[in-house]
């Protein structure tokens, strides 16, 4: 039996009010933080999935988003690295669709089926940017999903898929286009997303013998919640009990990741027994009929969707918006380190350091340093480490300020297992920092400049959440 | 070990007016300073046997202080230990003298930071291309950081910590107002102080020393040999240097950030060299590494001038004004000079210089024999290198 293990979500801190964008508009859109963007989102997720879970049994991992920061450039691979799996695993992205993240999840259960990976981790992110006063503006919503699948203790066995592919140009985006293209939303909706999810769900059905009320939910990632509520209706389920929320109001449509967050959204509320029909959308359909089993009760823990959409941070002006996705460009500061650049080898050489944020123990006297050292800063001793990771440990401030050219909050976090790190602090406001405030580690991007050319990302410390 | 205390003589100083110097570059104040000197000792460049050169970002090598001064051909040393590099070149100097291998130094300090387009200074030119991962700070940040952890640790409110670092500028600012080469001349009220635009939260505006050009330049030689040259030369007694090392408040998670332990251990070597047991009695005047208000704060302590923990009980009580029991920054310090980094710490020296002269004007501490000047490159997160260097009158 294979199907899912664990799972985990994220969902920034942030939120906009629609009303910011356009007076009148309803609810709000969960946006990435300024150091924030799909690679950084699809760490948080995975590392909440594999909480308590023993990350060297981890044998794949497959990263999938329609707006991945680079275009060249594997990201499973800095996924895997800052979650600190092994080395010797399958790694690949999935892109270009917003079907992405439900194939990432197909092609994790066929590797399972197939034997070549007994846990496979698939993470799902997106930070989609629809152009200022755009529909996709208001609707699309930033997140991400985890899911671990494998063949024991599995909490959702999947009990088939199906899967169906259609050529037409509803969305799309060009090589140097920063925003999001669309046909006229009718024709995308009714020859594209009715039609095409009512065909695959229908077969799904179908093939297996199922019927609408065979199922406890219906999980849908539906470019709004009318579409959902439609297309329910007209697949014969009763959209009142067994559509599963959209969260259009209080998070938005997270595109590639969409499907998998509604599903982790589902698996909180699961009981053992329950069956869910799982359908995503992006020229085609990816369905999975899931049974939900007694595992699930031992699969809790993870802060998922419910504990990353509150306690939020709502922030109420545009511009702030429009300056985080970098669309108003401000001044940049002079300082004399803009002069530098990071250099590859450098971060090559300390990439344990960097992206597991790897520190180091004394096996002579114990004490714990960051970053890793050759000798021993207590008792000298040579060459006698061992690594422990401390992406994963909580901290309290000990002593905080803010840099006057970029305004970010930088501290001291002592580890509550020993050892100290300098770092950026995020996701707070400066003034509700405090000397002793308990935080945790979040990879995340660093704000350097673009001719900087290598996009930095590393730890900062955030306020606990939830 | 026998130390270097009343071997080497200043014969000679020079300083040239601190400020934003757009019409001079480097080498006009290398030129100023040198010259100053040169003629205050009475010899000419030629008489130089050997040179040792500060700066962190105003030139490279030797040639560097050379060209400007036409020196030919001999041994000049470049020096950059931060904002320690003028203590640092001097105490080399010294040694170099004390051991006989010269008899006629010239030491120099400048830094040109106008020129740079950057509105701070002592930033680490040396981290090229890392991996950019640490967070950079500029020093207010990192320095605020030990204002925020005192404040803690001794249990004062930020109110009061605010309230008692103002006192430091305003006492600063009050001495430079008396100090014709310095770069900001005007008194402050503790208001003005108190409510200055937020730089690094607790520091504001002004509790952080300016951003200046500057050079300052001394001639010394063996002690024995300086008679010839005047009858008021100065004496050194005693030199102390010692650093911290990089990320020291990161790597060791028990550093408590109230103190820096390597301003503790400088001035403790040069106490032990000059035989200063208690050096808020012996010494007469003190021009310390004032960049930013915490950190005069923290030197009283730490140079032993204010018990443990009590600087506040002597900030309230005067005992580092003008007239107080032991002045602290008689100049105005880093907060009335700016800090051209490579420069300050002969500035430093300068001031002392004048004061164990009796030239100090109307800011003249009475009857001076015995003064401090204490550099701190670096910062306390980063980790720093501290200089003490203390000069005496011969008499």
């Amino acid at each position: 039996m294979s199907g899912i293990v664990s799972y985990g979500a994220y969902v920034p801190c942030w939120r906009l009010a629609r009303q910011a964008i356009a007076p009148g508009s309803r609810g709000e859109k969960a946006i990435a933080g300024p150091d924030e963007d799909s690679l950084t989102m699809a760490v948080a997720a995975t590392v909440d999935c594999l909480n308590g879970l023993n990350r060297e049994e981890v044998d794949a991992l497959l990263f999938a988003s329609t707006s991945a920061p680079f275009k060249e450039k594997q990201l499973s691979t800095t996924v895997a690295a800052a979650a600190d799996l092994r080395q010797d695993i399958f790694t690949a992205d999935v892109a270009n669709s917003l079907k992405a993240g439900t194939a990432a999840l197909k092609l994790a259960l066929d590797a399972i089926k197939a034997g070549s990976a007994k846990q496979a981790l698939v993470t799902a992110a997106d930070c989609r940017l629809g152009a200022p006063g755009s529909e996709f503006e208001q609707s699309c919503g930033d997140g991400a999903a985890a899911l671990l699948v494998g063949q024991e203790n599995v909490a959702v066995h999947i009990e088939a898929s199906h899967s169906f592919s259609n050529e037409i140009f509803d969305t799309w985006r060009l090589e140097d286009d920063l925003f999001i293209r669309s046909w006229e939303s009718r024709f995308a909706q009714t020859e594209g997303y009715l039609k095409v999810v009512r065909e695959a769900v229908s077969t799904a059905m179908q093939r297996n013998s199922l019927n609408p009320k065979d199922f406890a939910r219906l999980i849908l990632s539906a470019p709004d919640p009318r579409r959902a509520t439609e297309l329910a209706r007209a697949l014969g389920f009763d959209p009142s009990t067994q559509l599963q929320p959209l969260l259009f109001d209080v998070m938005g449509n997270t595109g590639a990741a969409y499907p998998l967050m509604l599903l982790v959204a589902a698996l909180e509320q699961a009981k053992p027994g329950e069956r869910f029909l799982l359908a995503s959308y992006g020229n085609g359909s990816d369905v999975f009929v899931l049974q939900v089993t007694e595992e699930i009760e031992k699969v809790r823990g993870h802060r998922g969707i419910t504990d990353h959409l509150e306690p939020k941070r709502v922030i109420s002006d545009y511009a702030t918006y429009l300056k985080w996705r970098g669309l108003v460009k401000m001044a940049e500061p002079r300082v004399t380190h803009t002069i530098t650049y990071p250099s590859a080898p450098s971060i090559w050489r300390e990439r344990n350091r960097i992206f597991a944020l790897h520190g180091v123990k004394c096996k002579t006297c114990g004490t714990v340093q960051y970053p890793p050292q050759r000798i021993c800063a207590k008792c000298q001793t040579k060459d006698n480490f061992e690594a422990v990771r401390l992406s994963d440990k909580k901290g309290r401030i000990f002593s905080f300020s803010q840099d006057p050219l970029t305004g970010s909050p930088e501290g001291l976090v002592n580890f509550e297992d020993g050892g100290r790190i300098a770092c950026y602090l995020s996701d707070a406001g400066f003034e509700e920092l405090e000397i002793g405030q308990l935080v945790e580690m979040s990879f995340r991007k660093l704000e350097l400049l673009r001719s900087d050319g290598i996009p930095v990302y590393f730890w900062k410390a955030i306020p606990v959440r939830a | 070990m026998p130390g270097i205390k009343d071997k080497v003589a200043i014969i000679g100083m020079g300083c040239t007016d601190f400020g934003e110097h757009w019409d001079k570059d480097v080498k006009d104040l290398i030129v100023e300073a040198c010259y100053e000197a040169f003629e205050d000792a009475g010899i000419e460049p030629r008489d130089i046997q050997a040179a040792w050169w500060s700066t962190m970002q105003s030139g490279d090598l030797g040639r560097s202080l050379a060209y400007p001064l036409k020196l030919k051909y001999i041994p000049i040393t470049r020096v950059e230990n931060r904002c320690a590099g003028a203590h640092d070149a001097f105490i080399n100097a010294c040694y170099a003298v004390a051991a006989g291998a010269f008899d006629l130094v010239l030491v120099c300090g400048a830094e040109k930071l106008k020129d740079t387009g950057v509105p701070v200074a002592g930033m680490d030119p040396s981290i090229l291309y890392g991996t950019r991962v640490e967070p950079l700070y500029v020093p207010p940040t990192a320095f605020a950081q030990l204002a925020r952890r005192y404040f803690h640790h001794y249990g004062i409110s930020y109110e009061e910590g605010k309230r008692l670092l103002s006192m430091i500028a305003v006492k600063n600012h009050h001495n430079g107002s008396l100090t014709p080469k310095a770069q900001f001349r005007q008194e402050i009220t503790l208001e003005q102080a108190i409510n200055a635009p937020m730089v690094s939260p607790p520091l504001g505006l002004l509790d952080c020393c300016g951003i200046s050009d500057g050079a300052a330049a001394a001639i010394i030689t063996r002690a024995e040999l300086a008679r010839n040259f005047r009858d008021d030369y100065i004496l050194v007694k005693g030199a102390g240097m010692s650093c911290a090392y990089y990320y020291q408040a990161q790597v060791e998670d028990d550093l408590p950030l109230v103190s820096l332990e390597e301003n503790v251990r400088a001035s403790r070597m040069a106490y032990q060299e000059a035989g200063i047991k208690d050096p808020r009695q012996e010494i007469d005047l003190a021009i310390v590494h004032d960049c930013f208000t915490i950190t005069e704060l923290v030197i009283y302590e730490d140079l032993g001038f204010s018990p443990r923990g009590r600087a506040k009980e002597d900030i309230e009580a005067g005992t580092f004004t003008l007239e107080g029991e032991l002045p602290v920054n008689t100049d105005g310090g880093l907060k009335c000079f700016g800090h051209p980094v490579g420069a300050s710490g002969l500035r430093m020296m300068y001031e002392i210089y004048k004061q164990l002269q009796g030239k100090a004007g109307p800011r003249q501490v009475k009857d001076a024999k015995i003064g401090l000047a204490n550099t701190l490159g670096g910062t306390p997160v980063e980790g720093a290198t501290a200089a003490v260097v203390i000069l005496g009158r011969r008499d």
